[in-house]
């Protein structure tokens, strides 16, 4: 049987998503799996950025903010819908991609990385300063998104464990599946080139610029819908989630997962949201194990983890 | 994936199945991450409170047995752990929050399953309005502004300048002082705020010392921010009264600013800082001696009145679990409700059905840093 | 007058500390490309063993010189286990190297010392020097000295030594650099040694005014990392002018117009600043290998 990349990586997605529930031994899990989901969606749009164009963000939480604190703005402010909120963050976070994105997109390597981490600073620093409007370092309460009780009345009973379980399972389906489709498109074949070498992509005729901008808008709202869902399902945001410290989570969920492939890149987000509740065992040596193993994957896995596990199996490239 | 869902799901199996005749406690404290200043001693706090417990036989010949789990401050990671406090580890009550966004985020949690939950955290939407099964330690943010606005007020002050921290402490006190302090008849001619890594800030109190009229200053914040505040403000010699928050009522203080810079700093704190000044038939002295006696002896560290919140939250706790006879949530819920005049090292707490903070503003003492040491204001 | 004064001292008592970690950051970028985000720790380092080296009875000047000396086998250490084993890996993975090495040491140094706040006396005491009305610490004049000795000392070093121009060479070609000569296995030993070594010496000045615990390295690193790249990284120059620009900044804009907002100027700053000169101030033009 012959199936493409793309089709297997949503067939083993969503038989994960679908399977694992079975073996959940308390409704805890539910709560860790809908995490990695949210985690697994943001680090699909790094797999665009870092993965298909070569291109760094140390900055990407704050697009997760923007979207976070659209969902707990938005409906108290305008009573605009929860679900309508998660759209109006993704569009903000988009336009204000696109209007730094150009200027910063310029910029290399470190210098890249630098400016977009003030990007980042700057939007958690409005959350953190603007009490009135966003509750400051307390955060806030966002409101119920009403789907669950939507379901209900379709005669669905979910508990809230597993109602975002499964919805966040399935915008991440939905999410990679619309990765993968780009992958596969021209347009990513283009910001492979990119990733390739810029000097060849623009000597070949492709417009570098507004392809790295593409990319970086579209892993914003990637990173923006995360937020929103994060938010949603939390019922309460507070800055922290468009901090420094998610920036550099994002980033490395996916490196080291293996941030050339989205199943690698959420594979990575599976382990760093897991390791945590893992090393609860051993509280104290929690961080020194979570920097080690950041080093080592690096060091010996330098493509990612997943990506090395499968050479190993297949023993030789794909 | 899934080899490490099967190792967590062993893993948490094997600890719960010898969940036999005993009460199983949760906690989520900050004990790394921002907040550690003040998670740390908590948590060492309920350790060393639990295993005290259990050496002198538990409550009613049962054994505590404590589940805790560090947030480091993050309100996701905190929901996370409530959940699974909840759900896996099947807990009857929940100490923790070290901060306001952590403790919103278990509170949820907690009272979705109907878990009591004792918060450490400071501010007022903690408790107000009153929900079922929450309920907090410490004294509001609000009742710190209280107090330090009542006694600006006695000494004929009427403008004064703010200096807060950025963090979660300092800006909810700055919000909170802002809110009151009308009712005092005192009116805020300088706010200025610093981010708690900043290593100078004799910019932000050359702004307060020149604006119009300013009498007395006031320092909302944790950490190391107010003992740099402290330094800056005696090497501008400004000279006006000082005043700090309870959130650096430590002799770890005093020690960072130096007794010099320190000196005649005021602040609301708790009975547990002048544990020897307390008078002999104080209701809070015994209680008071004691936790400083054991925590300084576990730890060589001096106390704190962060520690003190858990410490208070812990034997809140199980003084309701003593009287209920039962380690039934709604019980315990109910016994806590109906404790009265139980002396902590924060206050004598008496909640009712509409108050779960059970302190008012006298449990709060003014007290004046002199020569290095803390004295009472009479 | 006296108020933009104490501004001024402000500013350059922040500033002073983030050019002495920005400079931290330039040899180990010279000598192999890779910005290292553990340079916060080192800062942490140096304070945090000085404190305990202190607090344990030794006098101030030997805790100082152990924690420098321990500091440095630390980073040599780092160079030896981390970053050699992943030469000529990409950027982010560099990038999580380094942030991963400086969790590892924030998570053992919360273990070894504890999560207490800490302090030793400043050298030359408290007493405030006063300037036309305004104040500065003699402890600032002391971090802002060792920024300067730090500044010359670079400079010096990589102008004037056959060793600095080895590490510049070994910086543009690894192989051409081994192939007239050069140890670069040395070099890179010998750049994180220094690079530790003067980041522990920043902890070790800036304690007194900062004061320390384990977690205090990322916020030098990001302070640092932005003084480094403001000035353009590479450049002992540019990390000296960017670290106290950003310092003044934040000073300045404390004073005058929000508190709450300086460190936002700061950013805006650094943002403009590299849309209009992308290698920051100083930094050399880099060229794209095809």
């Amino acid at each position: 049987m012959k199936m493409t990349p793309k089709t297997a990586t949503l067939l083993v997605l969503a038989a994960l998503i679908a399977l694992t529930p079975f073996f959940f031994p308390s409704g805890y899990y539910y709560r860790v799996g809908a995490l990695l989901f949210v985690n697994g969606i943001a680090v699909t749009g790094m797999v665009i950025l870092t993965g298909y164009a070569g291109q760094i963000s140390l900055g990407h939480a704050g697009f997760a903010g923007i979207g976070a604190y659209a969902c707990a703005l938005a409906p108290v402010h305008w009573g605009l819908h929860p679900a309508l909120a998660v759209i109006l963050g993704a569009a903000i976070s988009a336009i204000l991609a696109f209007l730094v994105g150009r200027p910063i997109l310029r910029l290399k390597g470190y210098y890249l990385g630098v400016a977009t981490l003030g990007l980042g600073i700057l939007v958690a620093m409005v959350l953190n300063n603007e009490r009135q409007l966003t509750g400051g370092p307390d955060g806030m309460a966002v409101p119920e998104l009403g789907l669950r009780a939507l379901l209900k009345g379709w005669g669905l009973t979910l508990s809230n464990g597993e109602f975002w379980y499964f919805f966040c399972g399935l915008v991440l389906l939905v999410g990679a599946w619309l990765a993968l489709n780009l992958y596969a498109s021209p347009t990513g074949r283009a910001l492979r080139a990119l990733h390739g070498s810029e000097v060849a992509a623009r000597t070949v005729g492709i417009d570098v610029a507004r392809l790295k901008l593409q990319a970086f808008v579209i892993s914003a709202v990637y990173a923006s819908v995360s937020g929103s869902l994060l938010a949603l399902q939390n019922k309460f945001v507070t800055p922290d989630v468009a901090g420094f410290m998610h920036s550099i989570e994002m980033v490395t969920m996916a490196v080291l997962g293996g941030v050339g492939s989205v199943l690698g890149a959420i594979f990575g987000a599976g382990i760093l949201t897991l390791l945590p509740q893992v090393l609860t065992v051993f509280a104290e040596y929690e961080q020194m194990v979570l920097g080690l193993v950041m080093v080592l994957v690096m060091i010996f896995l330098r493509e990612g983890l997943l990506p090395s596990v499968l050479r190993k199996f297949r023993g030789k490239d794909e | 994936m899934k080899t490490i869902l099967a190792t967590t799901a062993l893993l948490t199996m094997g600890l719960s199945s010898a969940a036999l005749a005993e009460i199983r406690l949760g906690a989520s404290i900050s004990a790394t991450g921002p907040a550690a200043f003040l998670g740390d001693p908590e948590a060492k706090t309920l350790e060393m409170l639990v295993e005290a417990l259990n050496a002198a036989g538990g409550i009613n010949g049962e054994d505590v047995k404590l589940v805790m789990y560090d947030d480091g401050g993050d309100p996701n990671k905190a929901r996370t752990f409530a959940t699974r406090l909840v759900e896996d580890d099947e807990v009857v009550a929940i100490i923790g929050g070290t901060s306001t966004g952590t403790s919103m985020s278990i509170l949820a949690i907690a009272e979705d399953a109907e878990i009591p939950f004792i918060s450490l955290a400071g501010a007022i939407d903690i408790i107000d309005p009153v929900k079922p099964y929450t309920f907090k330690t410490p004294h509001t943010d609000r009742m710190a502004c209280q107090k330090i606005f009542e006694d600006m007020k006695a000494q004929g002050y009427t403008k004064i300048g703010m200096i807060s921290g950025t963090d979660g402490f300092g800006a909810s006190m700055q919000a909170q002082c802002k809110s009151v302090v009308a009712d005092y008849g005192i009116e805020i001619v300088a706010d200025e705020t610093y981010d708690p890594k900043d290593a100078d800030m004799t910019a932000q109190l050359t702004k307060i010392r020149n604006a119009p009229g300013v009498q007395a200053v006031l320092n909302p914040g944790f950490g190391q921010g107010p003992s740099i505040v402290t330094r800056n403000y005696k090497q501008l010699d400004i000279g006006l009264p000082f005043y700090q928050s309870h959130g650096v009522a430590s002799d770890g203080f005093i020690q960072l600013a130096g007794a010099e810079a320190a000196e005649g700093v005021r602040l609301p704190g708790t009975a547990l800082l002048v544990a020897d000044l307390l008078a002999e038939d104080d209701v809070q002295k015994p209680v008071v001696t004691a936790y400083k006696a054991a925590f300084e002896a576990k730890t060589g560290t001096p106390v704190g009145t962060f520690g003190g919140y858990a410490h208070d939250a812990f034997l809140i706790l199980t003084d309701a679990i003593a009287r209920a006879g039962s380690s039934e949530p709604a019980a315990i819920r109910d016994a806590i409700e109906a404790t009265s005049g139980l002396a902590g090292t924060t206050g004598v707490y008496t909640f009712s059905s509409t108050d779960h903070l059970g302190l008012d503003l006298s449990a709060f003492r003014m007290l004046e840093i002199r020569g290095g040491k803390w004295t009472l204001v009479e | 007058m006296s108020e933009l004064l104490q501004f001024l001292f402000s500013g350059v008592t922040i500033g002073a500390v983030y050019a002495l970690v920005a400079l931290g950051f330039t040899i180990i970028y010279n000598a192999s490309d890779v910005v290292n985000f553990a340079q916060g720790e080192f800062v942490m380092l140096g304070g945090m063993i000085t404190w305990f080296a202190h607090a344990a009875g030794l006098p101030l000047p030997l805790a100082a010189l152990i924690a420098i000396a321990a500091t440095a086998c630390l980073g040599v250490a780092m160079n030896k286990l981390m970053i050699e084993p992943a030469r000529g890996a990409p950027v982010v993975s560099l990038i999580i190297i380094t942030i991963g090495a400086s969790i590892f040491i924030e998570g053992a140094a919360q273990l070894v010392f504890d999560k207490q706040i800490h302090s030793f006396p400043a050298f030359s005491g408290d007493a405030p020097i006063r300037v036309g009305g305004a104040t500065i610490l003699p402890q600032s004049l002391w971090v802002t000295g060792g920024a300067i000795a730090v500044f010359v000392g670079l400079w010096l070093f990589f102008t004037r030594t056959l060793l600095g121009r080895a590490v510049l060479a070994t910086s543009n070609n690894r192989l051409a650099a081994q192939l007239v000569g050069i140890n670069t296995t040395f070099v890179m030993t010998l750049s994180f040694a220094l690079s530790a070594a003067i980041g522990a010496l920043a902890g070790v000045l800036a304690t007194p005014i900062t004061l320390t615990s384990y977690g205090v390295g990322i916020g030098f690193a990001l302070k640092g990392f932005a003084g480094a790249m403001l000035g353009g990284m590479g450049n002992p120059k540019g990390a000296l002018v960017g670290g106290f620009a950003i310092g003044m900044i934040e000073a300045l804009t404390a004073g005058y117009l929000s508190s709450q907002y300086k460190d936002a100027a700061a950013f805006v700053v650094i943002l403009a600043v590299l849309f209009f000169l992308p290698q920051g101030l100083f930094g050399r033009t880099s060229t794209d290998r095809v």
